[in-house]
C-alpha cells in the first residue's frame, strides 16, 4: 500500500516499534487542525507535514509581517505581506507533497469554531490570545475533540493536553479569560524566537503520538519550560474538577463565548 | 516546616497562609495565578485562610498566552 517514495520518505519512522507500517498509516490517514500559523503552529505544521499527516488544516486571517519571522520559520522574507495560511501551506506542500493542506483564512469565532473542528481528529491551539484559547475549549469540550494548549511568553512556555474523558481541560485549571490587558501578549512582552519551537514541538509530539495511539500524553499534567533556568516541570493538576463550568458535572456554559479581544490582539 | 515549591523543597515558617506564600515567592500576577495544592485546586477566596502544612506540595499556573500575533 506504500510507494517506495513513501517507504523511503517515512523509513526512519516505520523502523521505530511504536510507529511502524501501521502506525505511519494511522498518520497518513489522521486529521489535524492547526489554529494560528504563528511560532507555536509554524513548528507544529512543519512536523506534521514532513510526518506525513494526511491531511492539516490550517486557520488564519492574517499576512506575514516582518516582526514574524523572528521566530514563525514556516514563512521567509519573500512571504511578507502574503496570507500566513497561503505561505503555511505552500512551505507543508514543499516539505512533503503526501500532505493534503486546507487553508481557513479567517478568524476563529463562536459562529465558525464548532464547524471548522468537526472534521479533524485533533486540534492544534496555536493562538497568541486568551479570548480564543478559551473559546478553543470550550469548543473541544462541547464537541468532544482532543486538543493540544499551548502558551509561551519572554523565555517561557507551557502545554497541556486535553483528552475528552481523561483529565481536566484549560477551563479546569483557568476557570475564566484575565481582564483584557492584565496578562501581556507576546506583542507587548516579548518573547525567545526559539520558545515557540520547544513548545510547538512539544505539541506536534503529543498529535503523533494520539494519532499511533502510542505512549503518555500530558493529560491531568501542564509542562512547563523556562529556558533560562534551563529547566522543564511538569505538574500534576486535579484529575476531575466537578464544579468546571464547561467539563464538570453541571456545566453552567451551554453556548460559546466570544470574550472581548484585547485591541493589540485584532490586528 | 517544609514544602515543596515548583518542585523545590523550601523552608517556611509553620502555618504560612497561600497568600503569605504567593507574597514570599514574588509571584507575578498574583491576581490571576492559578494555586494547586497537593494535586487539588485552591479557591481564590480561600487563599487568606487556607494554612498550608509540613509536607505540602504548591504549584503556580500561570495564564501564558503567546503562539501567533
Amino acid at each position: 500500500m506504500f510507494s517506495n517514495e513513501q517507504l523511503e520518505r517515512y523509513s526512519r519512522h516505520i523502523i521505530l516499534k511504536e510507529v511502524g507500517v501501521k502506525g505511519q498509516k494511522k498518520l497518513l490517514e489522521g486529521k489535524v487542525l492547526i489554529i494560528g500559523a504563528g511560532g507555536l503552529g509554524a513548528p507544529v505544521a512543519m512536523y506534521l507535514a514532513a510526518a506525513g499527516v494526511g491531511t492539516i488544516g490550517i486557520v488564519d486571517a492574517d499576512e506575514v509581517d516582518l516582526s514574524n519571522l523572528q521566530r514563525q520559520v514556516i514563512h521567509t522574507t519573500s512571504d511578507v505581506g502574503k496570507a500566513k495560511v497561503q505561505s503555511a501551506k505552500e512551505t507543508m506542500e514543499a516539505i512533503n507533497p503526501d500532505v493534503k493542506v486546507i487553508t481557513y483564512r479567517e478568524f476563529v469565532d463562536s459562529t465558525n469554531i464548532l464547524d471548522l473542528i468537526k472534521d479533524y481528529d485533533f486540534i492544534i491551539d496555536g493562538t497568541d490570545n486568551f479570548p480564543t484559547k478559551f473559546l478553543i475549549n470550550d469548543a473541544c469540550v462541547m464537541a468532544k475533540k482532543p486538543f493540544s494548549h499551548a502558551g509561551i511568553i519572554r523565555f517561557r512556555g507551557q502545554l497541556m493536553t486535553y483528552v475528552p474523558g481523561q483529565g481536566p481541560c484549560y477551563r479546569c485549571v483557568f476557570k475564566n479569560p484575565p481582564p483584557k490587558d492584565a496578562v501581556p501578549t507576546c506583542k507587548q512582552a516579548g518573547v525567545i524566537g526559539a520558545m515557540g519551537g520547544v513548545i510547538g514541538s512539544l505539541q506536534a509530539m503529543e498529535a503523533v503520538k494520539y494519532l499511533i495511539g502510542k505512549g503518555d500524553l500530558l493529560t491531568g499534567k501542564l509542562l512547563t519550560y523556562d529556558a533560562l533556568k534551563m529547566e522543564f516541570h511538569t505538574v500534576k493538576l486535579p484529575q476531575h474538577v466537578k464544579d468546571c463550568p464547561i467539563c464538570g458535572e453541571n456545566p453552567t456554559i451551554t453556548e460559546l463565548i466570544d470574550y472581548e479581544q484585547a485591541e493589540c490582539d485584532m490586528k | 516546616m517544609k514544602i515543596t515549591v515548583g518542585g523545590e523543597v523550601k523552608e517556611y515558617k509553620d502555618g504560612l497562609t497561600v497568600t503569605e506564600l504567593i507574597e514570599a515567592e514574588q509571584v507575578q500576577e498574583a491576581e490571576y495565578v492559578t494555586v494547586a495544592l497537593n494535586e487539588d485546586f485552591v479557591p481564590r477566596d480561600e487563599f487568606e485562610t487556607k494554612q498550608l502544612k509540613e509536607g505540602d506540595t504548591v504549584e503556580f499556573l500561570y495564564f501564558m498566552g503567546g503562539g501567533r500575533a
